[in-house]
């Protein structure tokens, strides 16, 4: 039989606040152990939460960018359950009146756009990190690093509306894409800034009803996003074709052995008993807060892509490529706006700059020493024939390398291209001397031979020789 | 009268007096309570712990600030006990439970703060039921304390150790808590003054949160002025409480006008039914009949959910504990037990040696309120209860300024008489619990005694942040009447 898998997602990105969602500790990440702690994240009696304001801006601009109603009075409700990097003995997260419902995130994926639907986005506080007998001879302890209790979270529940593993990683890249734009979250994976949880079933191919959900949790990366589900439904399918029945339950992805394991029922047999925080007031959102973070939404990747293509007459994979980073999008139209030839600025950003940044890493670009400027100045030095192409990618990697002006490297290295007839003859002439026989050959009718001689000129020229030129001249010496 | 040679038996505004005229030091005031506190306080144990090194330094710092004259306060140099629900920071604060044993708070609370400041002296912590969970202070797990107009008999609870401690003349002040009458009931059996404000009306950052929605500070104090001064220190917005109102504090001294005409004092029929003690019952009627021959007004009304109260209250406080005492897991602070085994076992052997029965039983009954499958049926219609009940009170208002009542049903009963029968317990808050639900002030005065010589308390509920009413009338009361003048043993 025909399968169709069906995966909805629950993503939980740390806003980058400076700090914490109810106390005024410092939200960094990498500090010492348990140095960004006061009585409030620590849980100590009496202690009592106030909501970062900041917290829920952060949270609008993802609410705004995605289309999601804004509830205009949203609760706090404490989730309980014990765990020792949980120091109240619950979570103060937010349950039947989240900050928003609805909205969707759209992007291309396999030649079409494709729209996800969002439930709901909710504010919450991060739990402390733990770490287990890590000291060698510590090996029965563990250790809780209360630092992380309190940083604030925002979870964005999907609709079932995935159809493939592919489509739910891509979804994660773009929702990343989204929170770097907006500045909210740096979409870190690996330390945990952005996580995931995956509901997954499958159905016979066409059918409208639902299998059975299993959740799997531990997806820390967006390779790890796609085996887990493919693991995950080629799993729920051979049980269904083994005539079995799928259980619903929670699993953990094991990257090491590549499988989905099933949690111990004891960790997932939770009652969270959850209700509203007495300890807070309702949050009201007004037209105001919303008007003033709407004002502050930059312009979203897909619209952008859009309109530099229309712009700047590039390609689709260029814009996109472009796109991928808002510092990387800043940077192009800065550049185009100096330099008269967008195409080939992003060409030289696309192809020579990001080769530096480092290979297919295009949304860490961060502006790197380059500046719009400077890239700018060489191109039009290109242009205005000042360098050859050439010589533009050794001045292009010591810019790089140093963060000094093109009009620097090039005078003190005596880059200048050579457009001077009379010292380009001379050198063809020398060529052509000291190359007797390939002459003969290239006037027998050898015509291959003549970027033989364009390279040798260029040799003599020590790079510098207006490539142009150096044809014109070759051509005149050799069929005369 | 009291004077210098007794000078515990004073007041605070009078202790003030004679603090500014230099008749008397604060040191001297407070090694005087000091003294009658080793005297007498093993037969009371209104005190859990002494912070003598404390009260000596801050009573010199009190001396200082009087003789130079400069920042001197109504409270600068007055001796004050606070319930072991508030942390002071760098003193042990346990709420009266072993499992918060050797716990030093990290920090201070905002009312101790602001008590502090105002220069007040801090003699000790005061004893408590457990996590304020009683009404008898039976439940502490130091001990119980003894009532001081008979020493067989409860203080009342759960700042019976702040009560008695005022009455016996332990300290000259006290501050309590308050979630379903702790404040107020205490008052009563005492024979004092024991002022809940407004919920919102004082911060309760650092205080060791019992039921969030519910738990509100004040004054226990032994005349009206008392509670007015201490209200006035330790009210006010803070923005530590997410909870705690942005309403402007008036000057609460303003209202002791002793003057109630005009007033018109709503007496609600709920309040005079089954179970109410007949002497009670008197001393309160007498006492609407000298408020009326004042010139107030009195007019009947009605609070029709008065019933239900107790039952809703049993499943919200529970339901909020339940989840505020989850943190104490024996992790970070306090008791740990079974400090080897796997972690579920540390959670059970910390909270069972840790708790006492009656935490334990609202640990439960908050838990199950809150569970899958009956959070509507329990939690939910217990929100609903508290909505009709606020809503009793909103209509009478609309008849009368203040409503008058019975603050408890008897007189102080015996140590032991009811902590055995959890539910016989809980009936003592039958007229407290009503006005935390509804998040309204109330006062508790003296108004009378029993033939047995047991002090009767009187109480008044007011409008949202209508303190000023409240004094205005207990003050009134309180200036036409001398039961608060009776002092034990006198």
């Amino acid at each position: 039989m025909e399968y169709e898998t069906v995966i909805g997602l629950e993503v939980h990105a740390q806003l980058a606040t400076h700090t914490k969602i109810f106390c005024g500790c410092r939200a960094d990440f990498g500090a010492p152990t348990n140095t960004q702690t006061c009585p409030v994240c620590l849980g100590m009696p009496g202690a009592l939460p106030v909501l970062n304001r900041r917290v829920v801006d952060f949270a609008l601009r993802v609410v705004l960018a995605t289309g999601g109603r804004v509830a205009p009075v949203s609760r706090f409700a404490r989730k309980n359950y014990f765990y020792p990097d949980l120091p109240k003995g619950y979570q103060i997260s937010q349950y039947e009146l989240p900050l928003a419902e609805g909205g969707f995130l759209e992007f291309p994926f396999e030649d079409k756009i494709r729209r996800i639907r969002i439930t709901r986005i909710h504010l919450e506080e991060d739990a402390g990190k733990l770490t287990h007998g890590e000291t060698p001879g510590d090996r029965d302890f563990s250790f809780v690093d209360f630092n992380r209790t309190g940083v604030p979270l925002i979870e964005i529940v999907s609709e079932p509306d995935f159809r493939s593993p592919g489509e739910a990683a891509e979804y994660l890249r773009r929702l990343r894409q989204l929170v770097r734009y907006l500045g909210v979250c740096d979409g870190n994976m690996e330390r945990g800034s952005l996580r995931c949880d995956a509901n997954v079933s499958v159905r016979p191919a066409g059918s409208d009803g639902m299998g059975t959900k299993t959740e799997i949790k531990n997806l820390n990366s967006f390779r790890n996003v796609q085996r887990a589900l493919e693991h995950e439904a080629g799993r729920q399918i051979e049980v269904l074709e083994h005539g079995g029945r799928i259980v619903q339950e929670t699993r953990l992805w094991d990257p090491a052995q590549s499988v989905t394991l099933p949690m111990r029922s004891k960790e997932e047999a939770h009652d969270y008993r959850y209700f509203p925080e007495p300890d807070l007031m309702p949050l009201e959102v007004d037209e105001r807060w919303l008007e003033r973070v709407r004002d502050s939404l930059p312009e979203l990747p897909l619209p952008r892509r859009s309109r530099l293509m229309e712009q700047y007459a590039l390609s689709e994979y260029d814009a996109e490529q472009l796109t991928a980073s808002r510092e990387l999008a800043d940077y192009f139209e800065e550049v185009a706006r100096l330099c008269p030839d967008a195409k080939k600025a992003a060409n030289w950003i696309l192809s020579e700059m990001l080769r530096e940044v480092k290979a297919g890493n295009e949304e860490d670009f961060t502006g790197g020493p380059v500046a719009p400027d400077h890239l700018a100045a060489m191109l039009s030095m290109i242009e205005e024939g000042t360098i050859s192409g050439k010589i533009a990618k050794t001045v292009f990697e010591e810019m790089y390398r140093t963060g000094r002006p093109p009009e620097d490297i090039v005078r003190e290295r005596g880059l200048t291209q050579v457009s001077d007839r009379e010292a380009i003859e001379a050198a063809a002439r020398r060529v052509l001397e000291a190359h007797p026989k390939q002459a003969e050959k290239y006037r027998a009718g050898k015509e291959k031979l003549f970027g033989f001689f364009v390279g040798q000129v260029m040799k003599e020229t020590g790079g510098r020789a207006n490539p142009g030129m150096v044809n014109e001249v070759l051509r005149e010496l050799l069929n005369s | 009268m009291a004077n210098t040679l007794e000078p515990y038996r004073l007041t605070v505004h009078d202790a003030h007096d004679l603090l500014r005229g230099g008749e008397l030091t604060s040191v001297e005031l407070t090694e005087s309570m000091l003294s009658r506190i080793r005297d007498l306080d093993d037969r009371l144990h209104s005190y859990i712990r002494l912070t003598e090194d404390l009260a000596i330094e801050q009573a010199r710092a009190a001396d200082g600030r009087l003789r130079s004259g400069r920042d001197v306060r109504p409270l600068t140099g007055i001796p004050v006990a606070v319930k072991d629900v508030f942390c002071v920071e760098g003193t042990v604060t346990t709420a009266g439970s072993k499992i918060l044993s050797g716990f030093r708070a990290p920090y201070e609370s905002t009312v101790t703060a602001r008590l502090r400041e105002a220069g007040a002296v801090f003699m000790g912590k005061a004893n408590m039921d457990e996590f304020a969970m009683g009404s008898s202070t039976e439940n502490s797990r130091f001990g119980p304390t003894a009532n001081p107009w008979d020493p067989s008999r409860t203080p009342g609870g759960s700042s019976g150790g702040s009560s008695a401690a005022v009455a016996a003349d332990l300290c000259l002040a006290s501050v309590g808590t308050d979630t379903g009458g702790s404040i107020r009931l205490p008052a009563a059996f005492c024979g004092i003054v024991g002022l809940k404000p407004t919920y919102g009306r004082v911060s309760r950052y650092g205080i060791i949160a019992y039921a969030s929605s519910l738990d509100q500070a004040g004054p226990m104090t032994k005349d009206v002025a008392d509670a007015a001064l201490l209200l006035q220190a330790v009210a006010g917005r803070d923005p530590a409480d997410s909870t705690s109102a942005d309403v402007p504090v008036p000057e609460y001294a303003a209202a002791l006008t002793g003057d109630v005409s005009g007033m018109r004092l709503g007496v609600p029929r709920e309040y005079f039914g089954e179970g109410l003690d007949p002497e009670v019952a008197e001393a309160v009627r007498e006492s609407l009949a000298l408020l009326e021959d004042m010139g107030a007004e009195v007019v009947e009304v009605s609070l029709p959910h008065t019933d239900y109260a107790l039952a809703a209250y049993y499943l919200l406080a529970p339901a909020e504990a339940s989840s505020n005492l989850a943190r104490y897991d024996g992790m970070r602070y306090g008791l740990r037990e079974q400090d080897t085994g796997e972690l579920a076992e540390v959670y059970k052997a910390t909270r069972s040696e840790g708790f006492g029965p009656e935490v334990k039983r609202r640990i439960m009954l908050g838990t199950f309120a809150l569970s899958a499958g009956y959070y509507e049926a329990y939690y939910r219609k217990a929100q609903q209860v508290r909505t009709l009940i606020r809503e009793d009170f909103s209509r009478a208002f609309e008849r009368c300024d203040l409503v008058l009542g019975p603050t408890a049903p008897t007189a102080a009963f015996e140590l032991g008489e009811k902590i055995h029968d959890p539910l016989r317990m809980y009936l003592s808050d039958v007229h407290t619990i009503p006005v935390n639900l509804a998040g309204l002030p109330g006062v508790s005065i003296p108004c009378g005694f029993s033939s047995g010589g047991l002090p009767i308390g009187l109480q008044m509920i007011g409008g949202p942040f209508r303190e000023e009413d409240l004094l205005r009338a207990a003050h009134a009361f309180e200036s036409n009447t001398d039961h608060h003048l009776r002092r034990p043993g006198d």
